[in-house]
């Protein structure tokens, strides 16, 4: 068994009004110093069997397709277990 | 001439969509969004809503619905096709558009009368208008803010495929856009909803009805 993350984030260039509203609540609750939030989504994919480079070329496969919009979104695919 | 009209788990407006497309004088046919069938009508129309409770990205699971199958196929052999507000956001996550929607700038769900001026009146869906034609219909939506590359915007910019534009920009759109089509025409994305505007009893007036009158011409002069 072998657990996967793939993290989605906005890309750079991409506003992120949520990231931006976070960031606004930031000092209201007395977090100071904090010059950017930009929030993204984190998915825990278990595969059965190893993550071998086939397995690994899929995941990346699932996240251009589903789990990320390349016009928006940058992906990275990580294997944690 | 008949236009479909898709209903996903979460669509909203597809009923107001099929009463525009009667009240224009077309028939209205209900599609399901689990069947691989477009039950051989003449336009596809993707309504408003929150398909799949938005839930991953608006649109992202809808563009993976069994019927979307035939209506990229469809649309991608000339078959009109409208996607309003979700409907938008589904073609662009289908591909059969470039961009995408993201949150409104100011982070608030917008619902308004938007003045938008008509840029091309030579698309499927729009030839009852005049260009620079200024309509008002109905905006509401929290992930409306179009964007796309620079490259893209030329693109579009250059090959008038900018259908619609925001007097003003409500959502942060890039270039106050409000809704592109594909090279050919046929296929239109609006943020806007014209099916909300067709009547004079209830929203700000009838400016909308021209979409769905626009298709059926273009249907009938197409036969």
């Amino acid at each position: 068994m072998a657990r996967v993350v793939v993290d989605v984030m906005p890309k750079p260039e991409i506003l992120d009004p949520q990231g931006k509203a976070v960031q606004g609540a930031l000092p209201r609750l007395g977090f100071e110093g904090v010059t950017e939030v930009r929030q993204g989504k984190r998915f825990e994919i278990e595969l059965d069997g190893e993550a071998t480079d086939e397995r690994l070329a899929e995941v990346n496969k699932m996240a251009e397709t589903l789990l990320s919009n390349p016009v928006i979104e940058d992906y990275n695919v990580t294997v944690i277990s | 001439m008949r236009i479909g009209v898709v209903t996903f788990p979460g669509s909203l407006d597809d009923a107001d969509a099929r009463r525009a497309v009667r009240m224009a004088g077309g028939e209205a046919v209900a599609l399901w969004h689990g069947d691989h069938d477009l039950k051989g009508v003449d336009g596809v129309l993707l309504p408003g809503g929150f398909s799949y409770g938005d839930y991953l990205r608006c649109g992202a699971i809808a563009r993976f619905a069994p019927v979307m199958t035939e209506v990229v196929d469809a649309a991608r052999g000339g078959m009109p096709v409208l996607g309003i507000c979700n409907g938008f956001q589904i073609l662009c996550e289908s591909h059969l558009l470039p961009g995408a929607l993201i949150r409104n700038d100011h982070r608030k769900f917008g619902c308004l009368d938007q003045v938008v001026r008509i840029e091309n009146n030579k698309t499927a869906w729009t030839t009852a208008y005049d260009e620079g034609d200024e309509i008002t219909i109905v905006l509401k939506n929290g992930e409306g803010s179009y964007v796309a590359d620079e490259a893209t915007l030329d693109l579009l910019e250059g090959e008038g495929r900018v259908v619609a534009r925001y007097l003003g920009n409500p959502n942060g759109s890039q270039r106050a856009i409000a809704g592109i089509s594909n090279e050919a025409g046929n296929v239109v994305g609006l943020m806007p909803h014209p099916e909300h505007a067709v009547e004079d009893l209830c929203g700000p007036g009838t400016d909308g009805l021209g979409f769905f009158t626009s298709v059926l011409t273009t249907l009938a002069n197409s036969r």
